[in-house]
């Protein structure tokens, strides 16, 4: 899994609260073949899962993608699936995570249910 | 007062607050006190300068909830959360101008904590990798100008810098290169195409994870020991690779940008370093230059002013008393991953989107502050939220361009709430009153020992 800048998620980064950031940003980009190979079409969603975490995105076709390899918008659904460590250098390691998928019927949570618990947590 | 009696004016060649390319080409249509339309603007820009719901009043926490209170009132909290901490974080300043990120500087150290930037989990490896070896640099009117060759390396221009290739790079008319992107090539390295890479007379596709290695192969053939390469690397054929090193030792001026497809895979830093050996050794052929990507419209203003003020760019730790620099133990998410902070201050940046999830959860367990003009996912976790104006709209101030040429943001617009620096000045102020406040409360008690 490899994460990173798209024109819908940068339009929309400073208003993150709203229904927009959540549908630009919590997308999977997958190959078509992997796409057809996960029986993803029908609306269904992709359950994204690696050593650190698990999340549900809404997968879409990107014919620029090799076999194998999937593409998210940067933010907080990609970076559920980002672990902590920085390689002595401070920043973590976005790009080049081993993952694996799922299709579900789970839905998207949008941006605020992606918090909420943790607020729940400090007070 | 109706819509037609309203005043119109146009301001020209205003500066993007988006990302690093900082164009300063744009023209702004202001009806009364409110952006009406923006032109020549990429989609990133426009939306930004046209506005987007903003954070109303300062809050506070209270029993779980924010709660409105007045601007002094969340200067005295943030100030009682900074004091009170044994190692508070100062994160963000990218999205902000110098002279705010001076006062952050300011606050950090009298409060004893660590300064980071969104660097960190941006171009801080290529900081790195620059400290280490070296960057042949050139301003992006210099490449404008004279570049016959673009390389894009694990960047992708076409939707974080829309306006990159217009302006700097590939499709610009310059003055050695009067016929833009006709008279240039455009050689793209990526693990995906990319927009991009559409726009290339030669696009490689690299296996995840291998630059390294295959800049490495690169610079084996710039040495002219291509034999020694192997059959693939990367997943790429050699014989492709010598093309994409003849191209470059071919070119009159070269320019090579970089992007977070280096500094956020297997290598992070290191890859940069190669990257930047590549250059160097190219500059035995021919002239080549080399520059991140920076995304932010002022993270390279951080980096500056933090250099210029504490001599380090970034993950400066002055809990010692004096500046430490040691990005993978002070940068932000090293600390937040270690538990090893007590206090969080975000200025204008969002680290519960931007941060690896586990790292968030460690966010959530201490109390943050958050200034920003807008909400986003940190002011749910926020105890403190300080709303600001926004920078290059509504305050003025100076911003670093990617290429390190310093501009003047102008103020467009008039805004009900403070700058960054106002309320950095009224946090310090606050911080003065409760030192001193403290003091007074100490001295009697000295005075009887």
């Amino acid at each position: 899994m490899i994460s990173g800048r798209t024109l819908a998620q940068g339009a929309w980064c400073e208003s993150k609260m709203c229904d927009d950031f959540t549908k630009a940003a919590s997308l999977c980009f997958l190959s078509e073949g992997d796409f057809k190979a996960l029986n993803l079409s029908g609306g269904r969603n992709v359950l994204v899962k690696s050593a650190y975490g698990r999340v549900v995105m809404a997968p879409r076709i990107d014919k620029g993608l090799p076999p194998g390899m999937i593409f998210m918008a940067m933010g907080p659904w990609a970076n559920s699936l980002v672990g902590p460590d920085t390689g002595g250098c401070g920043t973590p390691q976005f790009k080049g995570i081993e993952v694996d998928l799922e299709p579900t019927d789970e839905p998207v949570m949008d941006v605020r249910s992606m918090f909420t618990n943790l607020r729940g947590a400090k007070t | 007062m109706s819509g037609q009696e309203m005043k119109t004016r146009v301001e020209e060649d205003v500066l993007c607050s988006f990302c690093g390319c900082l164009c300063d080409d744009l023209v702004v249509e202001i009806e009364g006190n409110k952006v009406k339309n923006v032109r020549h603007a990429c989609r990133l820009g426009a939306s930004k300068l046209m506005g987007h719901e903003r954070i109303r009043t300062p809050m506070i926490r209270k029993n779980g909830k924010l709660e409105e209170v007045s601007y002094q009132e969340a200067y005295d909290r943030a100030a009682q959360i900074l004091v009170n901490a044994k190692r508070p974080l100062l994160y963000g300043w990218a999205s902000t101008v110098c002279e705010a990120q001076k006062k952050g500087i300011l606050l950090t150290e009298m409060v004893g904590g660590i300064l980071d930037s969104t660097a960190t989990v941006c171009h801080g490896p290529s900081i790195l990798g620059i400290e280490e070896r070296g960057l042949s640099g050139a301003t992006l009117g210099q490449i404008k100008n004279r570049a016959d060759l673009i390389v894009f390396w694990g960047c992708n221009p076409a939707e974080a810098h829309p306006k990159h290739g217009l302006r700097y790079s590939t499709n610009v008319c310059g003055f050695f290169t009067p016929e833009g992107r006709k008279g240039r090539k455009v050689l793209v390295v990526d693990v995906r195409q990319t927009r991009t890479a559409k726009n290339a007379d030669k696009f490689i596709m690299i296996a995840t994870g291998s630059d390294f290695e295959v800049l490495s192969a690169l610079r084996m053939f710039v040495a002219g020991k291509g034999e020694f390469v192997p059959e693939k690397v990367g997943g790429v054929p050699k014989e492709e690779l010598f093309e994409a090193a003849d191209m470059m030792k071919a070119a009159k001026f070269g320019a090579f940008f970089f992007g977070l497809g280096i500094t956020h895979s297997r290598g992070r830093s290191k890859n940069v370093g190669n990257a930047l050996a590549l250059i160097a050794e190219l500059n035995a052929h021919t002239k080549f230059v080399v520059m991140p990507m920076r995304g932010h419209y002022n993270v390279a203003g951080i980096g500056q002013v933090a250099a210029w003020e504490t001599g380090f760019p970034m993950s400066i730790d002055f809990s010692r008393g004096t500046a430490y620099f040691n990005p993978g133990e002070t940068a932000a998410c090293d600390v937040l991953s270690r538990e090893d902070t007590d206090a969080v201050m975000v200025v204008a940046s969002d680290p519960a989107s931007n941060f690896p999830r586990g790292i968030v959860e460690n966010l959530a367990k201490v109390p943050v502050i958050q200034i920003d003009p807008y909400e986003n996912p940190t002011t749910l976790l926020a105890e403190v939220v300080i709303p600001s104006a926004i920078a290059g709209v509504e305050c003025e101030g100076t911003a670093y361009r990617m290429d390190g040429l310093a501009l003047r943001m102008k103020k467009l617009v008039n805004s009900p709430h403070p700058s960054d620096e106002g309320v950095l000045n009224g946090i310090i102020e606050s911080v003065k009153k409760l030192r001193g406040t403290e003091a007074e409360a100490k001295a009697p008690n000295e005075a009887s020992a």
